[in-house]
């Protein structure tokens, strides 16, 4: 994706995490500032359906030619579904990286965590 | 100013002023605390032209007795295979010699490929589709294979068959004792990893086993007995494998072996008095993003030319750093070079030939040495190149008495045992005049015993 | 493409896909395209290789079926000539430090003197077995002992072990020996400390020990910040990982004062001898207070760097350290003959097969005998010499503006420039500049390392360059500046001279093709 965007309807983690919430489900990613520095992505490996991830720790790594980094939970849960798609096409994230590219979709199991988020003002504001 | 130097008085003059210092001490005074300076010089000799380097150590070499100087079966990890003049040509080759690990792809297109066909070759012997560019040495390769095991799936036990040599074992636990794995070792019987014992110590907690085949004492292993063994448990299955022998011998790929290490000396590399030489590294798909070391992958360039280039770099060191799948910094790029310029020399149907000629010339040796009287067989599990005797005498004055013929039968072991290690260089005269010059001093060392009662 | 008024027709230009069309001085030159690998040369049934007689009998059960493999593996068939035309054609395509420039910051590219390669290969050292009795490779053994004692003075740490394998190997035993010395006190220190300007073997090697990296900051002279490192220096820091000059080619003049903080909270100091060609026979890292040194003998003592290996990392260490020194070790008795002995009760143990890369001390021991305490000391003073010409040079043709020295104003042995001036007012990358000397024939200096400086290019001249090989070099980075500044795409989309061009490694890293695919016969 050829520019900077952080779309309003998201919520932001400072590790550079958004989620999508959708009644007690969420979708999880990277956001663009992640994927600009990471480079073109190589490699995903989705964790395992039914695995639970916690607020605030990482889930699994996403890997480009230069770095691998980790991806951080913004929110508690248990995972229901995981992009496999990023298999073949791993470069989803660097070129959707709100849409295509999303990694894992959650059930909460605290959804009052969503307080400590950000918006994407206070996002874009902290970023470098 | 050295013979490698070239700083003359005018270029040290002109330098000085083009960095703005009065002298060379300047340079230092102003960086290096006075409190550290050595204040002296090092004491150490003067240094020596070229032809007095070259007579001293001529001088060292001297003192030492090499396979050229005796009639050596002596093995156990090292062997004295022939290696072709064209391999000397071209580790020597300056291109090949003195350029660092190609960070830089455009300009390293030789040794990357080289890189891809030594792959490609081991993966051919090991029947197991990845494989790295090497690395250092056996021993290390089988430790590094364990913490692949650990960080794969963090279980904190190895089941270690005490078939492994020696030295992997030693180094494994080293290793593992810093990684935080427990070693359990399981003993032989009639030679070979005892299978009961084997089964007995895989459990749950078990995160990989360890064989070695042929094991240190020569013996053919059941791979697929072994392997199976470890099925259920989940526990990743490492065998070391000695490469030359897998013209013959069934490859560790289609044994269930998940991950397969050796000691690459004996394809193309010197003895060398213990190295440098190779590690080769070998595993299934599931653990590719795991390999340690260096891997060359192809792709191509903009104009759509065939390149290679080194790949799946996140998993190293200078990336991944505290999470990196070792530490290893450097492949031993120029022995590999040997290893895979030594397996085209060989080709499809030497590396068969070669194999069967070890296979029967080691069981001759076996057969004439154990036809001696006071010489048993410590095994007589199948074997290909090396085998592992007992003798009715002490096994030390035997040696002394063989090395007066110009003999070096083998590696001395506890009780009186004695490793004989063949190669295509071992001709059949030779093993006869092995036979003789050992049955000889075995006889002679009973006689003294004997009259010493 | 043309030239003097020959215009290559579009036939002309794509008769063969397969091959490449340059026109070159008004007339066609036809290149293959791609290279083949080995697998894809040669033929059924050629051969090199010429099995010597079978003089024994075959025997049939020799080894039982189910454990015989079924099909041969599908190595390469070849002639001998095919395969030395191979080999020989892929050197061709390297790069090499006997043919050019090799200014990669951190790796010490200096000359491998061939003298090393002759003596190397007399075969009382090449072809002797690592388990000959020691009785009989006394020559061998007094090598070893005699580039012990060289390295431990060098360092001015008194006990060395030869045997790691590398550099990294090297810290590994470090790490584990740190370990055991705090464990033989009843200790469990879990931390090391190691500055962010660290090589990146540091935090992997540690994690391998079982330990923990904790980073320590750098202050504005590129030294260890020591506040930071009091904050952080405690009862749980087993160690601290430093090289000194660091990889910003800085001394840290506050060397005293680090090691008495870290000694004062019962720490070890671990000196990583990455950068030991700046100070040899200048200062010594026993002298500065560090505990555990290692050296690297394929960078400081000229072991041939061999494509990215063979290498060889012995470490020195002192009194406190030695007793856990890995087995086994060289040991000379009362009448001057040598041993190998593994009687250290509070050894580590092994960290490797047989005593270690015989091959590389053969070279070093050479190359300190060569060179004596008066020339490896010029060798570090004319390593320091160059690197702060060179950096002279580039200043006065105008070259700091756009690339600015990162830290300080004088360097040790390399130095750190940041290409984020470049970047900004030229549109072009570090890496852009690297891919275009290749087209003025010289290796680039290593790029994006250390992380700390943002575009980084690390310089290390070494000292066996010629004063006009530094001026060549600085003139030709003038040149792409003045180059980028008229038209960036140049640089961008260098090189154009090499055999191949710029490479997808995105495409090598998401979908690896690591072998040749084989058709079966």
């Amino acid at each position: 994706m050829a520019d900077a965007s952080y779309p309003d309807d998201l919520l932001y983690h400072t590790e550079h995490d958004w989620a999508r919430l959708d009644g007690d489900t969420a979708t999880f990613g990277v956001t663009w500032y992640a994927q600009d520095s990471l480079g073109e992505i190589v490699f995903f490996d989705p964790p395992e359906v039914g695995s639970t991830v916690t607020k605030d720790e990482p889930y699994a790594e996403v890997e480009s030619v230069k770095a691998v980094s980790d991806v951080y939970a913004p929110l508690s849960g248990e995972i229901v579904e995981v992009n496999t798609g990023l298999g073949d096409a791993p470069e989803a994230i660097n070129d959707d990286p709100y849409g295509e590219g999303w990694l894992v979709k959650v059930r909460l199991s605290d959804p009052s965590e969503t307080d400590e988020l950000m918006d994407a003002a206070a996002y874009t504001s902290s970023l470098p | 100013m050295s013979r490698y130097t070239a700083v003359t008085e005018t270029d040290l003059k002109e330098m000085l002023a083009e960095i703005g210092v009065a002298s060379l001490d300047e340079l230092f005074d102003a960086q290096v605390p006075a409190g550290v300076r050595l204040g002296r010089e090092l004491d150490l000799p003067p240094g020596l032209p070229e032809q007095d380097v070259y007579a001293h150590l001529r001088e060292l070499a001297a003192r030492n007795v090499s396979v050229e100087d005796e009639l050596s079966f002596l093995g156990a990890g090292m062997y004295d295979h022939y290696v072709p003049s064209l391999i000397d040509m071209l580790m020597e080759r300056s291109e090949f010699l003195t350029p660092y690990t190609p960070y830089q792809p455009e300009i390293s297109q030789g040794g990357l490929q080289v890189m891809f066909e030594y792959q490609t070759a081991i993966c051919e012997l090991t029947a197991l589709p990845v494989s790295n560019a090497s690395v250092y040495e056996g021993p290390s390769a089988v430790a590094a294979a364990g913490y692949l095991a650990k960080l794969a799936n963090g279980r904190p036990r190895f089941v270690v068959s005490a078939g492994l040599h020696p030295h992997a074992r030693e180094t494994l636990r080293t290793m593992a004792h810093g990684y935080g794995a427990e070693l359990v070792e399981v003993p032989l019987r009639d030679g070979v990893t005892d299978p009961d014992a084997w089964a007995g110590a895989i459990d749950e907690r078990t995160g990989a086993v360890f064989f070695q085949n042929p094991n240190f004492y020569g013996a053919v292993e059941d791979a697929e007995a072994l392997a199976g063994a470890a099925k259920e448990s989940g526990a990743v299955v490492i065998g070391s494998y000695d490469a030359i022998t897998l013209g013959v011998l069934k490859p560790p790929g289609e044994c269930g072996v998940d991950v397969a290490v050796g000691e690459g000396q004996p394809l193309g590399n010197r003895l060398d008095f213990g190295g440098p030489s190779f590690g080769w590294f070998a595993a299934t798909e599931a653990y590719q993003r795991r390999m340690p070391g260096r891997i060359a992958g192809e792709t191509r360039d903009v104009d759509g030319r065939r390149g290679f280039v080194l790949t799946l770099q996140t998993r190293e060191q200078h990336i991944r750093r505290e999470k990196a799948t070792s530490n290893i910094c450097t492949a031993q790029a120029l022995n590999a070079l040997g290893g895979v310029a030594y397996l085209t020399w060989l080709g499809r149907a030497g590396i068969v030939e070669l194999g069967e000629l070890l296979l029967a010339r080691t069981a001759y040796a076996r057969d004439a040495l154990c036809a001696l009287d006071g010489v048993e067989a410590l095994h007589t599990q199948p074997v290909i190149r090396e085998f592992a005797v007992r003798l009715d005498a002490p096994v030390a004055r035997v040696l002394a008495r063989c090395r007066e013929q110009g003999v070096n039968p083998g590696l001395p072991l506890d009780d009186d045992g004695l490793l004989v290690a063949i190669t295509e260089r071992r001709t059949r005269a030779d093993i006869d005049r092995l036979a003789e010059t050992v049955g000889a001093a075995v006889a002679a060392e009973r006689e003294a015993v004997g009259a010493r009662a | 493409m043309s030239h003097n008024g020959h215009h290559l027709t579009d036939n002309e230009l794509h008769a063969d896909p397969g091959i490449e069309i340059h026109a070159h001085a008004g007339r066609k030159v036809r290149t293959e395209r791609d290279t083949h690998t080995v697998f894809e040369k040669g033929a059924p049934g050629r051969r090199a290789f010429v099995c010597p007689e079978f003089d024994v009998p075959r025997r049939d059960d020799a080894l039982p079926e189910r454990f015989r493999r079924a099909q041969p593996p599908r190595l390469p068939e070849l002639s001998e000539p095919e395969i030395v035309r191979h080999y020989v054609n892929l050197s061709k395509r390297n790069f090499d430090l006997d043919s050019g420039f090799y200014p990669l910051g951190s790796c010490t590219m200096k000359h491998n003197p061939r003298l090393h390669e002759r003596v190397a290969a007399l075969p009382g050292h090449a072809r002797l077995h690592p388990l000959q009795d020691p009785s009989r490779a006394q020559g061998a053994l007094e090598l070893m002992w005699n580039l012990e004692r060289a390295l431990a003075e060098v360092a001015g740490l008194p006990h060395v072990s030869l045997q790691p394998s590398a550099g990294s190997h090297g810290e590994l035993a470090g790490v584990l020996l740190t370990r055991a010395y705090h464990e033989d006190r009843g200790e469990r220190r879990t931390k090391v400390l190691a500055p962010d300007t660290a090589h990146g073997t540091n935090p992997a090697t540690v994690t391998m020990a079982g330990l923990e990296v904790v980073k320590v900051g750098t202050n504005d002279d590129g030294g260890v910040d020591l506040d930071d490192l009091r904050a952080k220096a405690g009862e749980d820091t087993a160690c601290l990982m430093l090289t000194n000059p660091n990889t910003l080619g800085i001394f840290d003049s506050n060397i005293e004062e680090i090691a008495r903080i870290v000694h004062d909270v019962g720490a070890t100091l671990y000196y990583d001898g990455a950068n030991l060609n700046a100070v040899m026979g200048v200062t010594r890292p026993g002298d500065m207070g560090f505990d555990i040194v290692h050296f690297n003998l394929h960078k400081t003592f000229t072991q041939p760097h061999g494509g990215g290996g063979p290498g060889s990392g012995p470490i020195a260490v002192s009194d406190r350290i030695a007793p856990y020194l890995m087995v086994p070790r060289v040991v000379r008795a009362d009448d001057g003959s040598f041993d190998l002995s593994i009687d250290f009760p509070e050894s580590i143990g092994r960290l490797r097969g047989f005593q270690g890369n015989y091959g590389t001390f053969v070279r070093s021991y050479a190359y300190i005998r060569s060179l004596g305490a008066e020339g490896l000391k010029d060798a570090s003073q004319t390593a320091v010499l160059n690197a702060n010409y060179l950096l002279a040079r580039l200043r006065t043709l105008g070259v700091a503006d756009k690339l600015p020295l990162a830290y300080g104003k004088l360097c040790m042995h390399e130095f750190v420039l940041s290409g984020a001036p470049m970047k900004r007012d030229l549109q072009i990358k570090t890496l852009d500049l690297a891919k275009r000397l290749l087209d003025f024939g010289f290796h680039p200096p290593t790029v994006y390392f250390p992380l700390l400086v943002d575009e980084a290019l690390l310089v290390e001249p070494t000292e066996t360059e010629t004063r006009e090989t530094l001026d060549g070099f600085a003139d030709a980075v003038a040149e792409i500046l003045r180059e980028a500044q008229a038209d960036p795409d140049i640089a961008r989309n260098a090189p154009y001279s090499t055999p191949v061009r710029r490479l997808d490694e995105a495409a090598a890293a998401k979908r690896p093709r690591i072998r040749e695919s084989l058709r079966d016969r």
